[in-house]
């Protein structure tokens, strides 16, 4: 596909069509030292999957408390205080430890570098610098959470948070400000990696779509983490010190607080959902082998999205008693950020037109996606209209509203990604049918939970209620039980992608038949990412029969129907 | 048990809100029908038939992203101006509106009208007549919100921020706090009870401990404090006289214009110095935990009767024709 200059020598490349390559990242080195002390992003990004694997299952958990407490409308299996912890603990370890990393710290580290030709990040050791920032901000908040955890809501409002709760506040925020700069190193890495590593020929008009949307959320990290550490710092004074900003008792504004907690907060709602459509640009193109439509609207589209979205906070503060003139403005610039987004939808649907389109399990993610990020945005526009919002915010219809995007949209992505790169990053083949069930699970499960959510909010159920009032039931049974599919969804691929380590097929180079440097590279890669430096002469996306043709195209059914793991495992 | 749909429509609002989520609607539903009919048409009629097959080399088309640039913004555009119309008819309350004070409070909601009637966790209002209610918060932040009336406006502690409806039909509405406030926020509910004029009327003087009305209690507090030694409305005087200033424009010592208002008020209380009146000293001392938000609201209402006549001898005191006529007909009744 891509021009290899110097060709890796036949002999090596036939015996690693037929298993694994004898040394690729991770049999590179043995032992603990070796992997605590990685350098290889590849590594690197495995690290953060394990750590955001966990995280994720452990918010799961609190939802799970929330859901089965809301089956019924009386406060009857936890007390105030449990609920009210459980989805804080929910909402700080879903957005700061699972969204907010997912997809840019595990695939973005992974195959950013591989995707644009190079051999590591900028920084290695700044990468490995930020899993360790990332692992002590999340011992931290599980030291919060076995001090009994905090009950303010992921948003900390004050004065609540500086005055009000007597939860454990203080260590979450500084988790959370610690969180901040493993963040803020990666973003800055990914930039200066984009600018500096990329291969020959790899303009930036033929970068891949996942590495421009990695580019613009890398630069929402750099701009907007800062301030959301300055906002919690602000807290931190006020609890411990008593230094008046947000609690009027103090001579104090707790309006803004809210101003700069969003000023962070919004941007990093792009923060967590633009990667993902990285991700789908991604899948599109490979499961319909074709180019993605549009690539200059679609690439734009992500730094209009990440600059128009830092303009949009205030539309979170229009039942706050702010300016109708400002209220005014903030609506009209957030029916504008919608624009790109729409963009975006329309391309990945043009894209589609007479592909070759596979429904492969990350595709079926991938289209998931689509419909479910429609839904998202769409929603978005109601609250987004001042005369709607009023009645909307604070109710069940905004917390539908964001699950469609972070779950609905991120959290689909991220699966997709790993069903995508599964292969390439372990060397394995998963059981394509329980992907398959799985991703429908998934879907399914998922509008069943939230679906119900925009009824019973716009019928008037407020967020963060332990108890509500009984005409609220049926539709929050149907909510509980969405959610119970959904769990299975997601412990399914926790299964049958582990299983495969030890017992799936041995992936070819390019199980897919995709279009792509890191489809270039051996299954798993070699620690250097490429045995030569890659030449690229060719826009991403540029299919041609040529490609799939080629002698590891294809091979994936063969080798899944036939492929034997004894002559295969290494 | 019921499984309503939609909520109750009980305030003049709630059907203008209710049309917009219609319109809402509808474009939405259309959009994602439009998108899942595309991708599961693609998704089949384009579907791979043979493993080495690629799809057709397109690359874009601006005719195409022009179209699906400009047709959702000319959408977005008729839908915030159609949103920001239906909001500021919600945010702005009517000038002969009812007022009422209310105050969040970890857990409750205390309700203070003009005569004097003081609530918790219920709101009584007459039906067909404007209601606005003048929202304080002594801790942290809350919401008051009326699913029926299809607005809330937030209770911010240190401001005022006010939101009103006129109800429509009798009947008993949900209240619920919106804003997250700590333990028992699930709690913090009540209810509206939307009554006849008449039956409101009623209701309003049958309260037998009732001790006067809330411009009352307001002047004796005013006296308790000692207020009425600066603001004695002598020429000598070291504060300016509060006669016939409530809704007129105050000019600072710093020449800025201030519009004299609840929330004006409010602030000389607590923040004296923030906004000094031109031509008086900053001798005022805070008042910030001597008064509470009860206090304040008597205390506004009233600074406010010594600028609606009737209630004070000075009617020369009062610049002909105050700009915000205010209607007390609890007041008025008494």
């Amino acid at each position: 596909m891509h021009d290899v200059r110097s060709t890796v020598p036949k002999g090596e490349a036939f015996e690693a069509e037929a298993g694994l390559p004898r040394t690729h990242y991770l049999n590179a080195t043995h032992g603990t030292a070796a992997w605590l002390l990685t350098k290889d992003h590849k590594r690197i990004g495995l690290l953060y999957l394990f750590a955001i694997s966990f995280f994720f299952f452990l918010g799961g958990l609190f939802a799970m408390f929330v859901r089965l407490e809301l089956l019924t409308p009386e406060g009857d299996l936890l007390t105030s205080e449990m609920y009210n912890t459980s989805f804080s603990m929910h909402g700080i370890i879903m957005v700061f430890f699972f969204l907010v990393p997912s997809v840019p710290a595990v695939f973005g580290n992974f195959f950013l570098p591989i995707m644009i030709g190079a051999k590591d990040v900028a920084f290695p050791k700044i990468n490995l610098l930020s899993w360790y920032i990332a692992m002590i901000a999340g011992f931290m908040m599980l030291t919060t959470l076995l001090m009994g955890g905090v009950d303010t809501g992921w948003t900390f409002y004050p004065p609540y948070s500086t005055t009000g709760s007597s939860s454990n506040v203080v260590l979450a925020a500084l988790s959370i400000f610690v969180m901040g700069f493993s963040s803020i190193l990666t973003g800055l890495n990914f930039i200066v990696t984009v600018h500096t590593m990329r291969a020959p020929g790899m303009t930036w008009g033929r970068l891949p779509l996942f590495v421009w949307a990695q580019y613009a959320t890398s630069l929402i990290m750099v701009l907007g983490t800062p301030v959301l550490a300055i906002t919690l710092g602000l807290v931190f004074a006020e609890r411990v010190f008593h230094f008046g900003i947000f609690d009027p008792k103090l001579g104090g504004d707790p309006i803004l607080f809210q101003h700069l907690f969003w000023f962070y907060s919004h941007p990093a709602v792009y923060i967590m959902v633009l990667p993902g459509m990285g991700v789908i640009s991604e899948l599109v193109a490979a499961f319909s082998r074709k180019q993605v439509f549009g690539y200059s609207f679609v690439a734009a589209s992500s730094l209009a999205i990440a600059l128009v979205g830092f303009l949009v906070w205030g539309h979170h503060l229009f039942t706050s008693g702010q300016s109708a003139y400002a209220a005014l403005v903030f609506s009209f610039l957030s029916f504008i950020v919608a624009i790109p987004s729409a963009i975006k939808v329309f391309n990945w649907t043009a894209t589609l037109y007479r592909g070759s389109i596979s429904l492969a399990s990350p595709m079926l993610y991938a289209l998931g996606f689509i419909g479910l990020f429609t839904i998202g945005g769409l929603t978005g526009l109601f609250l987004a209209a001042l005369g709607l919002d009023l009645h909307m915010q604070d109710t069940y219809f905004v917390i539908a509203h964001f699950h469609y995007i972070m779950v609905g949209g991120t959290l689909l992505a991220y699966l997709g990604a790993l069903h995508y790169w599964w292969p390439k990053i372990t060397g394995r083949l998963y059981t394509e049918a329980w992907a398959k069930v799985a991703a429908i699970t998934v879907f399914v499960g998922f509008n069943l939970t939230f679906f119900p959510q925009f009824i019973v909010g716009y019928l008037g159920m407020p967020r963060r209620y332990h108890t509500y009032v009984p005409e609220f039931q049926v539709l929050n049974v149907l909510s509980t039980a969405g959610a119970s599919i959904l769990a299975v969804g997601f412990i399914l691929p926790a299964c049958y992608l582990v299983y495969s380590l030890f017992r799936g097929g041995v992936a070819s180079r390019n199980p897919w038949g995709a279009y792509g440097l890191e489809w270039e590279t051996t299954s798993p890669p070699p620690t250097s990412n490429f045995l030569v430096t890659p030449i690229v002469t060719r826009p991403a996306y540029a299919y041609t029969h040529a490609d799939v043709v080629s002698p590891y195209a294809g091979s994936t059914q063969g080798e899944r129907d036939t492929g034997t793991e004894e002559t295969q495992r290494v | 048990m019921t499984f309503p749909f939609m909520p109750e429509q009980g305030s003049t609002m709630a059907a203008r809100v209710d049309n917009l989520f219609f319109f809402f609607l509808a474009v939405s539903a259309f959009f994602a029908v439009l998108i899942a009919v595309l991708v599961v048409v693609f998704a089949v009629k384009y579907r791979r038939r043979d493993e080495t097959s690629v799809g057709a080399p397109i690359h874009g088309g601006l005719a195409l992203e022009l179209t699906w640039t400009l047709i959702p913004f000319a959408i977005a555009m008729v839908m915030f101006v159609w949103g920001a119309s239906v909001y500021f008819d919600l945010a702005r309350p009517p000038q002969n509106a009812v007022e009422i004070y209310v105050t969040g409070k970890r857990w409750m909601w205390k309700v203070q009208h003009l005569t004097g009637q003081k609530e918790i966790n219920a709101l009584h209002v007459p039906v067909g007549q404007p209601v606005k209610l003048i929202i304080q918060s002594e801790d942290v932040i809350h919401s008051f919100f009326i699913p029926a009336f299809r607005t809330k406006m937030d209770a911010v502690p240190g401001r005022i921020t006010t939101l009103w409806f006129e109800a429509t039909k009798p009947g008993r509405y949900h209240l619920f706090c919106a804003e997250y406030c700590g333990t028992n926020h699930s709690g913090m509910t009540g209810y509206i009870e939307a009554m006849e004029p008449n039956a409101f009327q009623t209701w309003l003087g049958g309260s037998p401990e009732q001790e006067g009305s809330l411009a009352d209690a307001g002047e004796q507090l005013f006296n308790q404090l000692g207020c009425v030694t600066c603001h004695s409305g002598d020429s000598q005087a070291r504060g300016p006289d509060l006669r016939g200033q409530f809704g007129t424009t105050v000019t600072l010592a710093d020449g800025q214009q201030v519009l004299f208002d609840e929330e004006y008020a409010r602030e000389s209380i607590l923040n004296p110095q923030a906004k000094m009146v031109e031509g008086y000293l900053p001798l005022m001392p805070t008042f910030q935990g001597l008064v509470n938000e009860d206090g304040l609201a008597q205390l506004i209402e009233y600074v406010k009767s010594l600028s609606q006549g009737g209630e004070t001898p000075t009617p020369a005191a009062a610049p002909g024709g105050t700009p915000k006529p205010k209607t007390t007909p609890g007041a008025a009744e008494r």
